[in-house]
């Protein structure tokens, strides 16, 4: 049997909860629209694609070919070897920052833009 | 003299060593649960195996409460097939780290932190744990970050939920074994 209800640190422990949710949402989602797509493979860049130029890619890994669609300013995988298909799933990515990845396969899609507000982030 | 075969080694379980199984098994079915609740990110999970860590810890300490997180991360692994893969080391970064979570919220007088304070500390750890590992090991680009929010919100939810949970579990007059 322990004391019952909220005590008061806990309510300081939930307010602190809610601003660092609210701070990690303004700060990482205060983004400009995208414009090209890295597609990485391996962990290495592979090529970098402008949106705005509708195409097909296919990208080799070692499960076999990851195909991305690239139509109307988007971006997204097509097809793909991996056996949850997790990045499949994702379906279109819009945003800069945003990004589609197929661990499987080692394969994947970031959405960037020329005007990112910063490069990095640590914490 | 020395041992030989015929020699039987005889190892007692006492009650504590009970009380750690009966835990890690009742944790183990939650995270069997939770992993079978559909979700629309991996990450985005209730973490019910967290109720049980958080009455381990309160009950019966600190190291019960580590022997039933692991066994319950070990336990998990191997019934859901994930052992060793990436999603196990995923859960095992961010299990260590709500545990050390868990031990600075333990150092806190308990007259003003209750179990929701070390839920929702917890949790928090859990996804930071998580996205260090993913961040640093598994996916190296700052991409993961625009998850971020999504982790936190669910986090906040999640670890008020289980806190809340916990605390109702442990108020009841005959909870304690």
């Amino acid at each position: 049997m322990i004391r019952p209800g909220l005590r008061p640190g806990d309510w300081l422990v939930l307010a602190a909860g809610i601003l660092l949710t609210a701070w990690l949402t303004l700060t990482l989602w205060q983004r400009g629209a995208a414009r090209d797509v890295v597609i990485r493979a391996g962990g290495q860049p592979y090529r970098t694609v402008s949106l705005r130029h509708d195409q097909l890619i296919a990208v080799p890994g070692p499960l076999g070919i990851t195909e991305i669609e690239i139509a109307h300013g988007r971006a997204r995988i097509r097809r793909d070897p991996s056996p949850r298909q997790y990045c499949v799933k994702q379906g279109w990515l819009e945003h800069a920052g945003q990004i589609a990845i197929c661990l499987p396969n080692a394969t994947s899609i970031e959405l960037t833009a020329p005007d990112a507000p910063y490069d990095s982030l640590s914490f | 003299m020395t041992a030989s075969a015929s020699d039987r080694l005889v190892l007692a379980a006492d009650a504590s060593d009970h009380r750690v199984a009966r835990l890690a098994a009742l944790a183990i079915v939650l995270a069997l649960v939770d992993a079978g609740i559909p979700s629309p990110l991996p990450g985005v999970k209730p973490g019910l195996a967290n109720i049980v860590t958080l009455i381990a810890l309160s009950w019966y300490g600190w190291r019960v409460a580590l022997a039933v997180s692991l066994l319950r991360i070990f336990g998990a692994g191997l019934l859901l097939g994930s052992l060793f893969t990436p999603g196990f080391f995923l859960s095992l970064a961010g299990g260590l780290a709500s545990l050390a979570g868990l031990a600075l919220v333990s150092t806190w007088p308990q007259r003003w932190f209750g179990p929701v304070s070390a839920s929702l500390v917890a949790a928090f750890c859990h996804i930071a744990g998580q996205l260090a590992l993913a961040r640093w090991l598994l996916i190296p680009s700052n991409g993961i970050l625009y998850f971020v929010p999504i982790f936190a919100l669910t986090a906040l939810v999640s670890g008020l939920a289980n806190g809340l949970i916990a605390q109702k579990l442990m108020e009841a007059p005959d909870a304690s074994d």
